[in-house]
């Protein structure tokens, strides 16, 4: 088994290569006069290229990642990510073009941008997206922005407050402080929905947005979303919708119709695209006709048959970044969408919500739901440290590694004690569910006979469990910029 | 489409659910809320759908770069593409299960140590969306370190990272922004030390600037500090093989586009946020940081550290609200970094420099076209040319060549100027034709 790699810096040696250059007709230095340079290198590693190609493989089977593992991740949807997706964008025609090509270089990118963008207006029923945020938590940001333009529009200066439930993902209260809003949070009912009193009383002339997950990330829908839309325009907020769980979704129903005015969406999430263990993904945000002209520049038109990107914008809120967006990102997703046709988007959203039901079901006796009633897209479950000997949802995370899952997404949402909130993807067969409840239940019996074992996992990995308390208290997050002697 | 149940199993599944179908599990989704799409255009096959992608990059138009402007076409080793598109670095998530995920944390430690080298600095970040979206965190860190309100931002950071500060700080009214004018094309230190008062927070100071141009960083960090303001850097990684590190001559953050080092052009993105401070302000790093430790058998391993600033644990205190970074970009910049090594990295820097500059003389020697600013440059310059450097642009891409970046949209009074990069991938043949073609269009 590989149990892990020296560092590249480890394994350097003084005067090894990988590259060599043609020499440049005179020393730099000379056409530098008078200009600091560098009195000593800076400590890379000195590798050939073999070195390198087996050092980063070698690191590469260190991960888990859905091309091998079941990947549970709850609101990640960690579906399988196509390649013909990656053909698609990695053509030389699209990844040689310059952000600063004329248009008429570039009509081939921004008519799959543009085309993006009136699906994802098919799929949402709104007005208008921008492709421009690089992931969920800037789409958010951007969409804060676009509601606090259309308040000072109005001239409703009154508006310094955001609401967010409980259940919300960290990002969006996150977001809200770095829009300059204050955040007030509102409480879920035991039946895992937004207890619209409590948000009725919260709203007020001080109110600009309500921030929603739909389904939220109790893997529930928010059943009363409308009269939720209403009392929030009639308190003359507007309603934004986190779509990072829209693969529940997909072409089953259209944010749109519940009234809501703003959301992103996640193209690594629900459109397939690599998640590259963490990054680049992208946060499209879509708006109703109203708020069309406050989207951030700049804008893909189409005037005459032709593309434009379009850099002007009077009332717009302006860049949220350079350049046009993750665009190799949004022509992922952009290929992902036209595989589908209707009738396959809804199988995706069917099949999501049958695999999370199937696991909820299968499990239920074992780790109680949050909510026990059917779910959408992902469910919630419950470890009970008191009933199996104190073993805690960390352990029994860690212990699904030994069993070859990923884990799930731990500890969330805060309202739930012990969470593992589990969301398999419509991409899993029932097999490997089978195999995953399998693994569960062998280590729930584990917790109640052996627990040590549990709190003690992994076992199987690369490496034992990782002292996290002292990787904060004595930080060390590069190496040193001198050799030690 | 990539759902792999059969009618069967979908079933025997609805079955263990204890539901008679599929609407059953829908009915929380009120029936009038229920909606399929209305137009849809029909689903392509896979090889329908690669047809329909070349035909679109077929109708992009392939040019000759030599444009820069924050983003440039450098050799992207064979190696790099390859090691990025392993399924266990691509399709793995951000690595909350350590234990499982110790490739992509060890890449990670790898990607900061390489910053922090060579940006001179002791923390890095796991990188950010892009140069424009980390220079407005160091923006952020440096007003909430000092308690003042005020960035010093000299017009000559790149114009599309200055309207994104002016959008993402409109709504909030802080930090404040104030532009230094800058008509030499660099920062005059009387004007930045007329400005400098106990309000400034930072100091922000490019080089190569977005002129191409260099600072003499170590006399404008000085004047900062006299003030107790701190100095932000924006650097090109690439030029800092050659260049004086920030971390070396002051710079407290330093912060860059990484775009060159390994991740294509890509009309734009996705691209990657450099982000590097000195020691004393690592609680204030926002996004992800990957930390060395060991596990329960006293071994090395690797985990996201310093938790407490992120927005899933503070929530509206974080430091920031960034989740995802652009983890694949930067492994990117890492391995190429690692295939570079010190020489290398120097060499490509050399060469960008004897590029441009022999590319500078040989327009400089063609009537009506000079150089608009005097000093030292990279491997960008501004020319400015006989004639509007947007229609120069449009001639030029008849010819097959992306001539440069026109100013004129972006600077008052530089209707005629082109900023133009020679990279180390421009060959001598590729000038020649740049030059050529430049003499037919102006004359």
């Amino acid at each position: 088994m590989n149990r892990g790699e020296p560092l590249s810096i480890e394994k350097s040696v003084p005067g090894r290569r990988a590259l060599t250059f043609p020499s440049p007709s005179a020393p730099a230095a000379s056409w530098l006069p008078g200009v600091a340079l560098r009195d000593a290198p800076p400590r890379l590693p000195e590798l050939s290229e073999l070195d390198v190609v087996r050092h980063y493989t070698r690191l590469s089977q260190l991960n888990f990642c859905l091309d091998t593992h079941f990947y549970p991740l709850g609101s990640c949807t960690m579906k399988y990510n196509p390649r013909a997706l990656e053909e698609f964008a990695r053509q030389d025609g699209f990844a040689a073009a310059h952000p600063a090509a004329p248009d008429t270089a570039v009509q081939g990118t921004l008519a799959a941008l543009h085309g993006l963008e009136q699906l994802l207006c098919q799929l949402t029923g709104l007005a208008a997206f921008t492709l421009q945020p690089a992931a969920g938590a800037h789409g958010e940001l951007t969409g804060i922005l676009i509601a606090a333009a259309y308040h000072r529009a109005r001239k409703d200066r009154r508006r310094t407050e955001i609401v967010v439930p409980d259940t919300a993902h960290g990002t969006n209260p996150a977001s809200a402080a770095l829009g300059g809003f204050a955040v007030k949070t509102v409480a879920t009912q035991p039946n895992g929905r937004l207890d619209v009193a409590a948000l009725r009383a919260a709203l007020g002339p001080q109110t600009a947005l309500v921030m929603l997950t739909v389904p939220n990330t109790l893997g529930l829908f928010e059943t009363q979303i409308r009269e939720i839309a209403v009392a929030v325009h009639e308190a003359g907020a507007l309603l934004y919708m986190d779509g990072a769980n829209f693969n529940a979704l997909l072409g089953l129903a259209r944010p749109a119709d519940f009234g809501v005015d703003i959301l992103h969406l996640n193209l690594h999430k629900t459109f397939a695209t690599p998640h590259g263990g963490g990054g680049p993904g992208a946060g499209p945000v879509g708006v109703t006709a109203t708020l069309e002209p406050f989207l951030p520049l700049p804008r893909v038109v189409r005037r005459k048959g032709r593309y434009a990107l379009q850099t002007k914008g009077a009332r717009s809120i302006g860049r949220v970044k350079s350049f046009a967006g993750n665009v190799a990102v949004a022509l992922k997703a952009y290929a992902y969408l036209r595989r589908h046709d209707a009738a396959a988007l809804r199988r995706v959203a069917e099949n999501a919500i049958l695999n999370a039901n199937y696991l909820r079901v299968k499990l239920r006796d074992l780790f109680p739901p949050a909510v026990d009633e059917p779910c959408l897209h992902e469910c919630v479950l419950r470890t009970e440290p008191d009933r199996l000997n104190g073993v805690k949802t960390l352990d029994v995370a860690k212990r699904l590694l030994d069993h070859g899952f990923y884990a799930p997404t731990i500890y969330f949402p805060l309202n739930v004690s012990e969470a593992l909130m589990i969301e398999p993807t419509e991409t899993e067969t029932s097999a490997t569910l089978d195999a995953f409840v399998a693994a569960l239940r062998a280590i729930h019996e584990e917790a109640r006979t052996a627990p040590d074992q549990v709190k003690s996992a992994p076992h199987n990995l690369p490496v034992r469990r990782l002292d996290e308390l002292n990787a904060a208290r004595n930080p060390n997050v590069a190496w040193p910029a001198q050799p030690p002697q | 489409m990539y759902s792999p149940h059969t009618a069967a199993e979908q079933q025997a599944m609805l079955r263990d659910i204890g539901v008679g179908s599929l609407a059953d599990l829908l009915a929380q989704i009120p029936a009038e809320l229920q909606a399929s799409v209305a137009a849809w255009p029909p689903a392509l096959t896979e090889p329908e759908l690669l047809a329909h992608g070349r035909e679109l990059a077929a109708q992009n138009q392939r040019l000759l770069c030599f444009a820069g402007g924050g983003a440039q076409e450098h050799h992207i080793p064979a190696a790099v593409s390859a090691l990025i598109q392993r399924g266990e670095f691509l399709t793995a998530y951000t690595p909350y299960q350590a234990e499982a995920s110790q490739g992509t944390l060890q890449a990670m430690y790898e990607f900061q140590s390489s910053i922090c080298a060579l940006y001179g600095m002791a923390a890095a970040n796991a990188s950010l969306y892009d140069g424009a979206t980390a220079l407005a965190e160091a923006a952020n860190a440096a007003a909430r370190i000092t308690g003042r309100r005020v960035i010093l931002l000299p017009e000559t950071v790149h114009p599309e990272w200055r309207a994104t500060l002016r959008t993402l700080f409109a709504a909030r009214g802080e930090p404040q922004l104030v532009t230094l004018p800058c008509l030499t094309g660099r920062m005059e230190p009387e004007a930045v030390a007329a400005q400098l008062d106990d309000s400034v927070a930072a100091l922000v100071v490019p080089s190569p600037n977005y002129f191409g141009l260099l600072e003499d960083g170590a006399a404008l960090a000085a004047l900062a500090k006299a003030h107790g303001a701190l100095v932000i850097a924006v650097a090109d990684p690439i030029s800092l093989g050659l260049l004086a590190p920030p971390g070396a001559w002051g710079a407290d953050f330093a912060v860059g586009e990484g775009q060159g080092l390994g991740n294509p052009l890509n009309y734009g993105g996705p691209y990657l946020g450099l982000f590097a401070c000195r020691q004393e302000y690592l609680r204030h790093v926002p996004g992800r940081l990957c930390g060395m430790t060991t596990d329960a058998a006293g071994r090395r391993g690797f985990v996201l550290t310093l938790q407490a600033r992120e927005q899933h644990i503070r929530r509206e205190r974080a430091a920031s609200n960034i989740c995802s970074n652009q983890a694949l970009c930067a492994l990117a910049a890492t391995i190429h970094l690692a295939l570079l090594g010190p020489v290398g990295l120097r060499e490509v820097a050399e060469l960008n420099v004897d590029r441009a500059h022999r590319l500078a003389a040989m327009i400089a020697a063609i009537p009506g076209f000079r150089r608009r600013f005097d000093g030292a440059f990279f491997n960008e310059f501004v020319v400015e040319c006989p004639m509007s450097a947007t229609r120069l642009v449009k001639a030029m891409s008849k010819k097959g060549i992306l001539a440069g970046v026109p100013l004129g949209k972006l600077y008052r009074g530089m209707d005629n100027s082109l900023l133009v990069c020679a990279t180390g991938k421009r060959t001598a043949d590729d000038l020649e034709r740049y030059t050529a073609a430049l003499r037919a269009v102006a004359s």
